[in-house]
């Protein structure tokens, strides 16, 4: 069931993908497939220690580093990936504080010339004690929220239950591995990269080189996923293309072979929640203590927002008389993680619906029952203060996906210990940047006439597989009232788009592709019934251009984490269905059931591509992706020994859409892509427990886990 | 140390001086310039340099060119043909993954579709169906299922006679 608005012309239709045939054909160009006669290849020599001081490095015999050009700390005119923090350098300062730290970068017109020389580059180092885990490292970040009397709400709460949950790290494995190809014209720089954010890009080229934002130009060639996985982490990519390309003269092709990408990059922050829960004895919520942790890796990051994201969901979609959660980041010697897909959402999550599970467990409740009980609803109040001001439906959403996955007969049926099981979990997604980030953004989008008689999208957001090029395209011609073939979608080269936000945090759809509609809009009204050929021969050229404003009455306060969090909010109902092999104890997920609230569904076809998508990656996420760190490095850095989804384990996915428009949202669409990362993992775990008969309170849940 | 190895290569004789142990990967995509063909992992194991050799979906990067000397390849470049008009007809299950969703960011696409077509031509190398034919091929993107779904629709259309020469 797709429920869709008639009197749309493209809206709510599954219009065909707009780079679809280039796709299937073979035709999209990404970054590898780009000609570079003349260019040197490229390759980054990295730290075999998690910590320690360089003492020596040796360039061996038998190379002819003539040829080579190296660059080293000296060449940086300014040694920072400009993010949140400064303290994360391009190449190793000397202090090297993870494995995998970039130390020299090495390049030659001979890519086997390259590889050879790699291994006869000898570095020693005088090894520090590395810290490894959350803990015993400072505190890099800490929020505290508090709502209510959280003392005198546990002691008057029939029952206290307190458990301690963990999540792993997870990798991306998008499937085109990072890479950027750079080339100085002048003092100009031209970088095509495989990206998410390319004005994330500019910024960091421009402050490491000391040059202005037109002397930066960057490209985004078709991209083969990102996941968050190519937010941040392609600065550092970047700005080393760049410094070769820059000492040699030469265009540079720096792009990653699958292992170096999966043991340099960044990925999930792993997570240690400690839940206490006070509840009453005939099953209403009344107090919530959450104590969230993340292994924030040895560099800042874009960990502070992730840790953000994580506590500001930790209450999931309940309400809670009084609340305390408080999170911290940790900084260790682990390679720096980073943005993925949930963005610190997933981790608090799974913890609240484990704990939430083990609660109605305690009291002998149907969970669905319980959490029917405690459900948000309009006028509650959130952890943070935030007044939900429309009604999540959550109550219907609960009864379709209970209907859905027939989950009264089969709790009934399947007996606990049984090898089969099924598991529940509801969570709540915020659309967009956390409090008032999407006002310190002050995204940008602009629609240009053509001569011909078209109208060019001009947008910073990318295509990364989720659909930009085609929604974008859909809300423009809808509210141009044009047909689809007059509105293209202009490649992203900086110097021609504006800066609409890094493509993130589900707001493309909904918050840009709001003021791609206000844009669109108001020339609707410019044109006044006059086509885009004649305006723009009448009158020279044709522009509407759009900024983010905040939305009515959404307060925010960073400095006491008060107000309200996000402007709009995705509501999603799992149940997990499982069998575990009595033998090998191989858990098989064979349905996830979901009702799903992400407002207007732009396009179905895209919509449920993105959630089907998401809740793989979150069932891997919850049953085999382990990130096996060893001294510090990913020790398992192959499709080999990572073990991701294929099509022979993914489970089947049944999916129903039950819209709740939102009026700030384009045409009434809220965040899509990273919540089905937040519930299946839960539901997976809740439904291995039940078929096993016992509690899952850390994943991956592999085998080998679930044995010991 | 290079030598001359000569193949089809989406039916056209093709041959080309390379080292007999260069990837085949490689070759398409430098000697041929056919960047269609993707590398993943450089392992063998997410089959985004899928091709067809001799009928068979075969991973690319695990492919010595001397292997393919004398034998029939096929590339995503090659499933496209000529029309009465002039133009160029996409093969039925392209038109199925545009249609379908069954691809996203794009990356596993054309190895995807060219086991999809092995598959397709020979049914019974794969018992187990769709996804057994398809385990070989990793996608981060679409969890399946609309891939899934493009391959049944392609398998649909063909039942039903649509023109299906390939």
């Amino acid at each position: 069931m797709t429920p869709s608005n008639p009197t749309y012309q493209y809206v709510g239709k599954s219009v065909l993908r707009n780079e679809g045939r280039n796709k299937v054909t073979g035709r999209a160009v990404y970054v590898d497939d780009i000609a570079t006669p003349g260019a040197l290849y490229a390759k980054t020599i990295r730290s075999t220690v998690a910590c320690g001081r360089i003492k020596d490095i040796q360039f061996g015999p038998g190379i002819p580093w003539d040829e080579f050009t190296v660059v080293d700390v000296r060449d940086i005119p300014h040694n920072v990936v400009e993010l949140i923090k400064a303290d994360q350098p391009v190449l190793c300062d000397g202090v090297v504080r993870h494995r995998e730290e970039p130390i020299l970068l090495i390049a030659h017109p001979d890519k086997g010339m390259v590889e050879n020389a790699a291994r006869e580059i000898k570095i020693t180092y005088e090894v520090e004690p590395a810290i490894l885990e959350i803990g015993p490292g400072a505190v890099q970040t800490e929020y505290l929220i508090v709502e209510g009397d959280v003392d005198a709400a546990f002691a008057s709460s029939d029952i206290v239950f307190e458990e301690t949950y963990q999540t792993g790290s997870q990798e991306h494995v998008y499937i085109e591995p990072n890479g950027f190809i750079a080339e100085w014209q002048g003092d100009r720089i031209v970088l095509h990269g495989s990206l998410q954010c390319p004005y994330y890009v500019v910024k960091a080229v421009k402050m490491c080189f000391g040059i202005e934002e037109k002397q930066v130009e960057v490209i985004q060639e078709t991209t083969g996923g990102g996941f968050g996985g190519k937010e941040e982490f392609p600065n550092v990519v970047a700005l080393h293309a760049a410094l070769l390309a820059k000492k040699s003269g030469k265009p540079v092709r720096l792009i990653y072979d699958r292992q170096e990408d999966m043991a340099c990059s960044t990925k999930r922050h792993p997570s240690v929640s400690r839940v206490k829960i006070g509840v009453s004895r005939d099953g209403v919520l009344k107090a919530l203590d959450f104590d969230f942790q993340i292994d924030a890796g040895a560099y800042v990051t874009l960990s502070p927002v992730v840790l953000s994201r994580g506590v500001l969901h930790a209450g999931g979609c309940y309400r809670w008389p009084a609340a305390r959660i408080r999170g911290r980041s940790f900084t260790t010697n682990s390679p720096p993680y980073g943005a993925f897909r949930g963005f610190g959402a997933p981790q608090s999550l799974f913890a609240t619906e484990c704990a939430i599970n083990a609660v109605a467990d305690r009291l002998g409740m149907d969970p669905a029952e319980f959490r029917r009980k405690n459900f948000l609803h309009k006028g509650d109040k959130m952890p943070t203060g935030q007044v939900l001001d429309v009604e999540p439906n959550l109550d219907a959403m609960l009864d379709r996906v209970i209907a859905m996955s027939g989950w009264a007969e089969k709790r009934a049926s399947m007996k606990k210990g049984s090898g089969r099981g099924v598991g529940l979990a509801t969570i709540l997604h915020g659309t967009g940047f956390t409090g008032s980030g999407e006002v310190y953004l002050q995204s940008r989008v602009a629609l240009a006439g053509r001569a011909d008689g078209k109208v060019d999208i001009l947008v910073g957001s990318t295509e990364i597989g989720q659909g930009t090029e085609t929604i974008f395209r859909q809300i423009a011609a809808e509210a141009l009232r044009l047909p689809m073939e007059q509105v293209e979608f202009h490649k992203i080269r900086t110097s021609a788009v504006p800066n609409s936000g890094p493509t993130v945090a589900s707001r493309t759809c909904s918050v840009v592709g709001r003021l791609v509609q206000r844009a669109a809009e108001q020339m609707f009204e410019k044109l006044d019934g006059k086509s885009v050929a004649e305006y723009v021969k009448a009158n020279g050229s044709l522009r509407t251009e759009t900024q983010f404003e905040p939305r009515p009455g959404l307060k925010w306060d960073d400095a006491t984490y008060k107000g309200s969090a996000y402007g709009a909010y995705s509501w999603m109902c799992n149940v997990a269905e499982v069998q575990v092999d009595p033998v090998t104890a191989t858990p098989k997920v064979e349905t996830i059931f979901a009702t799903v609230d992400i407002g207007t569904l732009i396009n179905p076809t895209l919509a449920y591509g993105q959630v089907e998508g998401g809740v793989a990656q979150a069932v891997g996420w919850a049953t085999s992706e382990k990130v096996t760190l060893r001294d510090g490095v990913m020790a398992n850095c192959q499709m080999t020994n990572y073990i991701i989804p294929t099509s022979v384990d993914a489970p089947d996915i049944q999916l129903e859409f039950m819209p709740t428009p939102d009026p700030f949202g384009a045409f009434g669409a809220k965040g899509v892509g990273e919540m089905p990362m937040d519930g299946p993992a839960p539901a997976v775990t809740a439904a291995i427990g039940h078929a096993i008969n016992k509690t899952i309170s850390a994943i991956p849940a592999t085998p080998e886990d679930l044995i010991s | 140390m290079t030598t001359n190895i000569t193949f089809q290569l989406n039916g056209r004789e093709k041959t080309v001086q390379a080292h007999p142990m260069a990837r085949l990967l490689d070759v398409l995509r430098q000697d041929c310039s056919l960047t269609g063909t993707k590398e993943g992992c450089g392992e063998g194991e997410c089959g985004a340099c899928t091709v067809i050799i001799d009928g068979r979906a075969v991973m690319s990067c695990m492919v010595p060119v001397c292997q393919v000397h004398g034998s029939k390849v096929e590339s995503i470049e090659g499933l496209e043909s000529m029309g009465a008009d002039g133009q160029t007809c996409l093969h039925l299950i392209q038109e199925a993954f545009i249609k379908c969703g069954g691809a996203q960011c794009g990356i596993c696409t054309p190895g995807m579709i060219m086991a999809a077509v092995a598959y397709l031509r020979q049914p019974e190398s794969a018992p187990g169906g769709v996804a057994e034919a398809l385990e070989g091929n990793l996608c981060r993107c679409t969890g399946y299922t609309r891939i899934f779904e493009s391959v049944k629709t392609a398998i649909d259309r063909m039942k039903t006679g649509a023109n299906q020469s390939r």
